[in-house]
């Protein structure tokens, strides 16, 4: 998406992401960045939370209005309204999973490679 | 800032303890355009842009590659479909459409006077391992259509 919001910038049409992949988004480097520090999926709030998602399209239009040069990033202040830390859960490969993701892995590529020999 | 998720390291460690040879590379520039509003907030029109897919998978072609697609906001579907996404599926869910494609809410802030309005179709671009099909095609075919659409700022909102 960082790709395509460059490109419409690149173009004359002005952007704004608003996303949770604090590290991908910056890497790449986008015009205007509203950074939501929630779980993967849930960019715009947290689902059913329409006061909070209100909130967050409020930021995002401010920060188009308000940003005057590239790589402007702002964090919303709205917080994931949980006690459960999932800060640490996504992603993560656990000693357990190791054997598990490995066969995976093989499965895949023996699936890609019989896919791409000629009929 | 707070310390945030380290995504990039945790896909690297995930597709290594898959056992692929070589890390994913992303995107990375040093130039980054950046385009002025032509008119002024209040009467500017909001074109929103999703990862997601239509509810019945109908943005595959016929060899089953994603492409971008579009829906009308009068009829956007409560749910769209999200399976194929790396979103936190341990964490949280994906069943409020307007949590990752922000329809009502924008429309709020146009009601209340702060935006022009929204356009008439919200559009989704699909993510792709091959920056090289996300900028040559996909990006375009989304500028085509926003233009459209009259809209004269995007949101956009990966999941």
């Amino acid at each position: 998406m960082s790709l395509v919001a460059r490109h419409l910038e690149a173009n004359g049409l002005p952007t704004v992401i608003v996303g949770s992949a604090f590290d991908i988004v910056e890497y790449c480097g986008v015009p205007r960045f509203l950074f939501t520090d929630f779980p993967l999926g849930n960019p715009c709030g947290p689902p059913w939370r329409q006061d909070l998602q209100r909130k967050i399209a409020e930021q995002a239009l401010d920060l188009v209005r308000d940003a005057d040069v590239s790589r402007t990033t702002r964090k919303s202040d709205v917080l994931w309204p949980s006690d459960d830390d999932w800060h640490p859960r996504y992603g993560r490969v656990k000693p357990e999973d190791v054997e598990r993701l490995r066969a995976l892995g093989e499965e895949r590529r023996r699936k890609h490679s019989e896919a791409r020999k000629p009929g | 800032m707070t310390e945030t998720v380290r995504y990039m390291e945790r896909t690297r460690d995930y597709y290594r303890a898959l056992g692929y040879p070589s890390d994913y590379v992303w995107a990375r520039f040093e130039a980054v355009p950046f385009a002025n509003l032509a008119k002024p907030l209040s009467q500017s029109r909001i074109g929103l842009v999703t990862t997601a897919s239509p509810p019945d998978l109908g943005n595959r072609d016929a060899s089953g590659r994603r492409q971008v697609w579009s829906g009308e906001i009068s009829a956007a579907p409560d749910r769209l479909f999200t399976d194929n996404l790396a979103w936190d599926k341990e964490s949280t869910h994906t069943d409020d459409r307007a949590s990752f494609l922000p329809i009502e809410a924008v429309q709020h802030w146009a009601d209340e006077g702060v935006v022009g309005g929204l356009a008439h179709r919200f559009h989704g671009v699909p993510t792709e391992y091959s920056q090289r099909k996300t900028t040559e095609l996909d990006a375009p075919q989304v500028l085509a259509r926003l233009r459209a659409d009259g809209a004269d700022v995007a949101l956009l909102s990966p999941l």
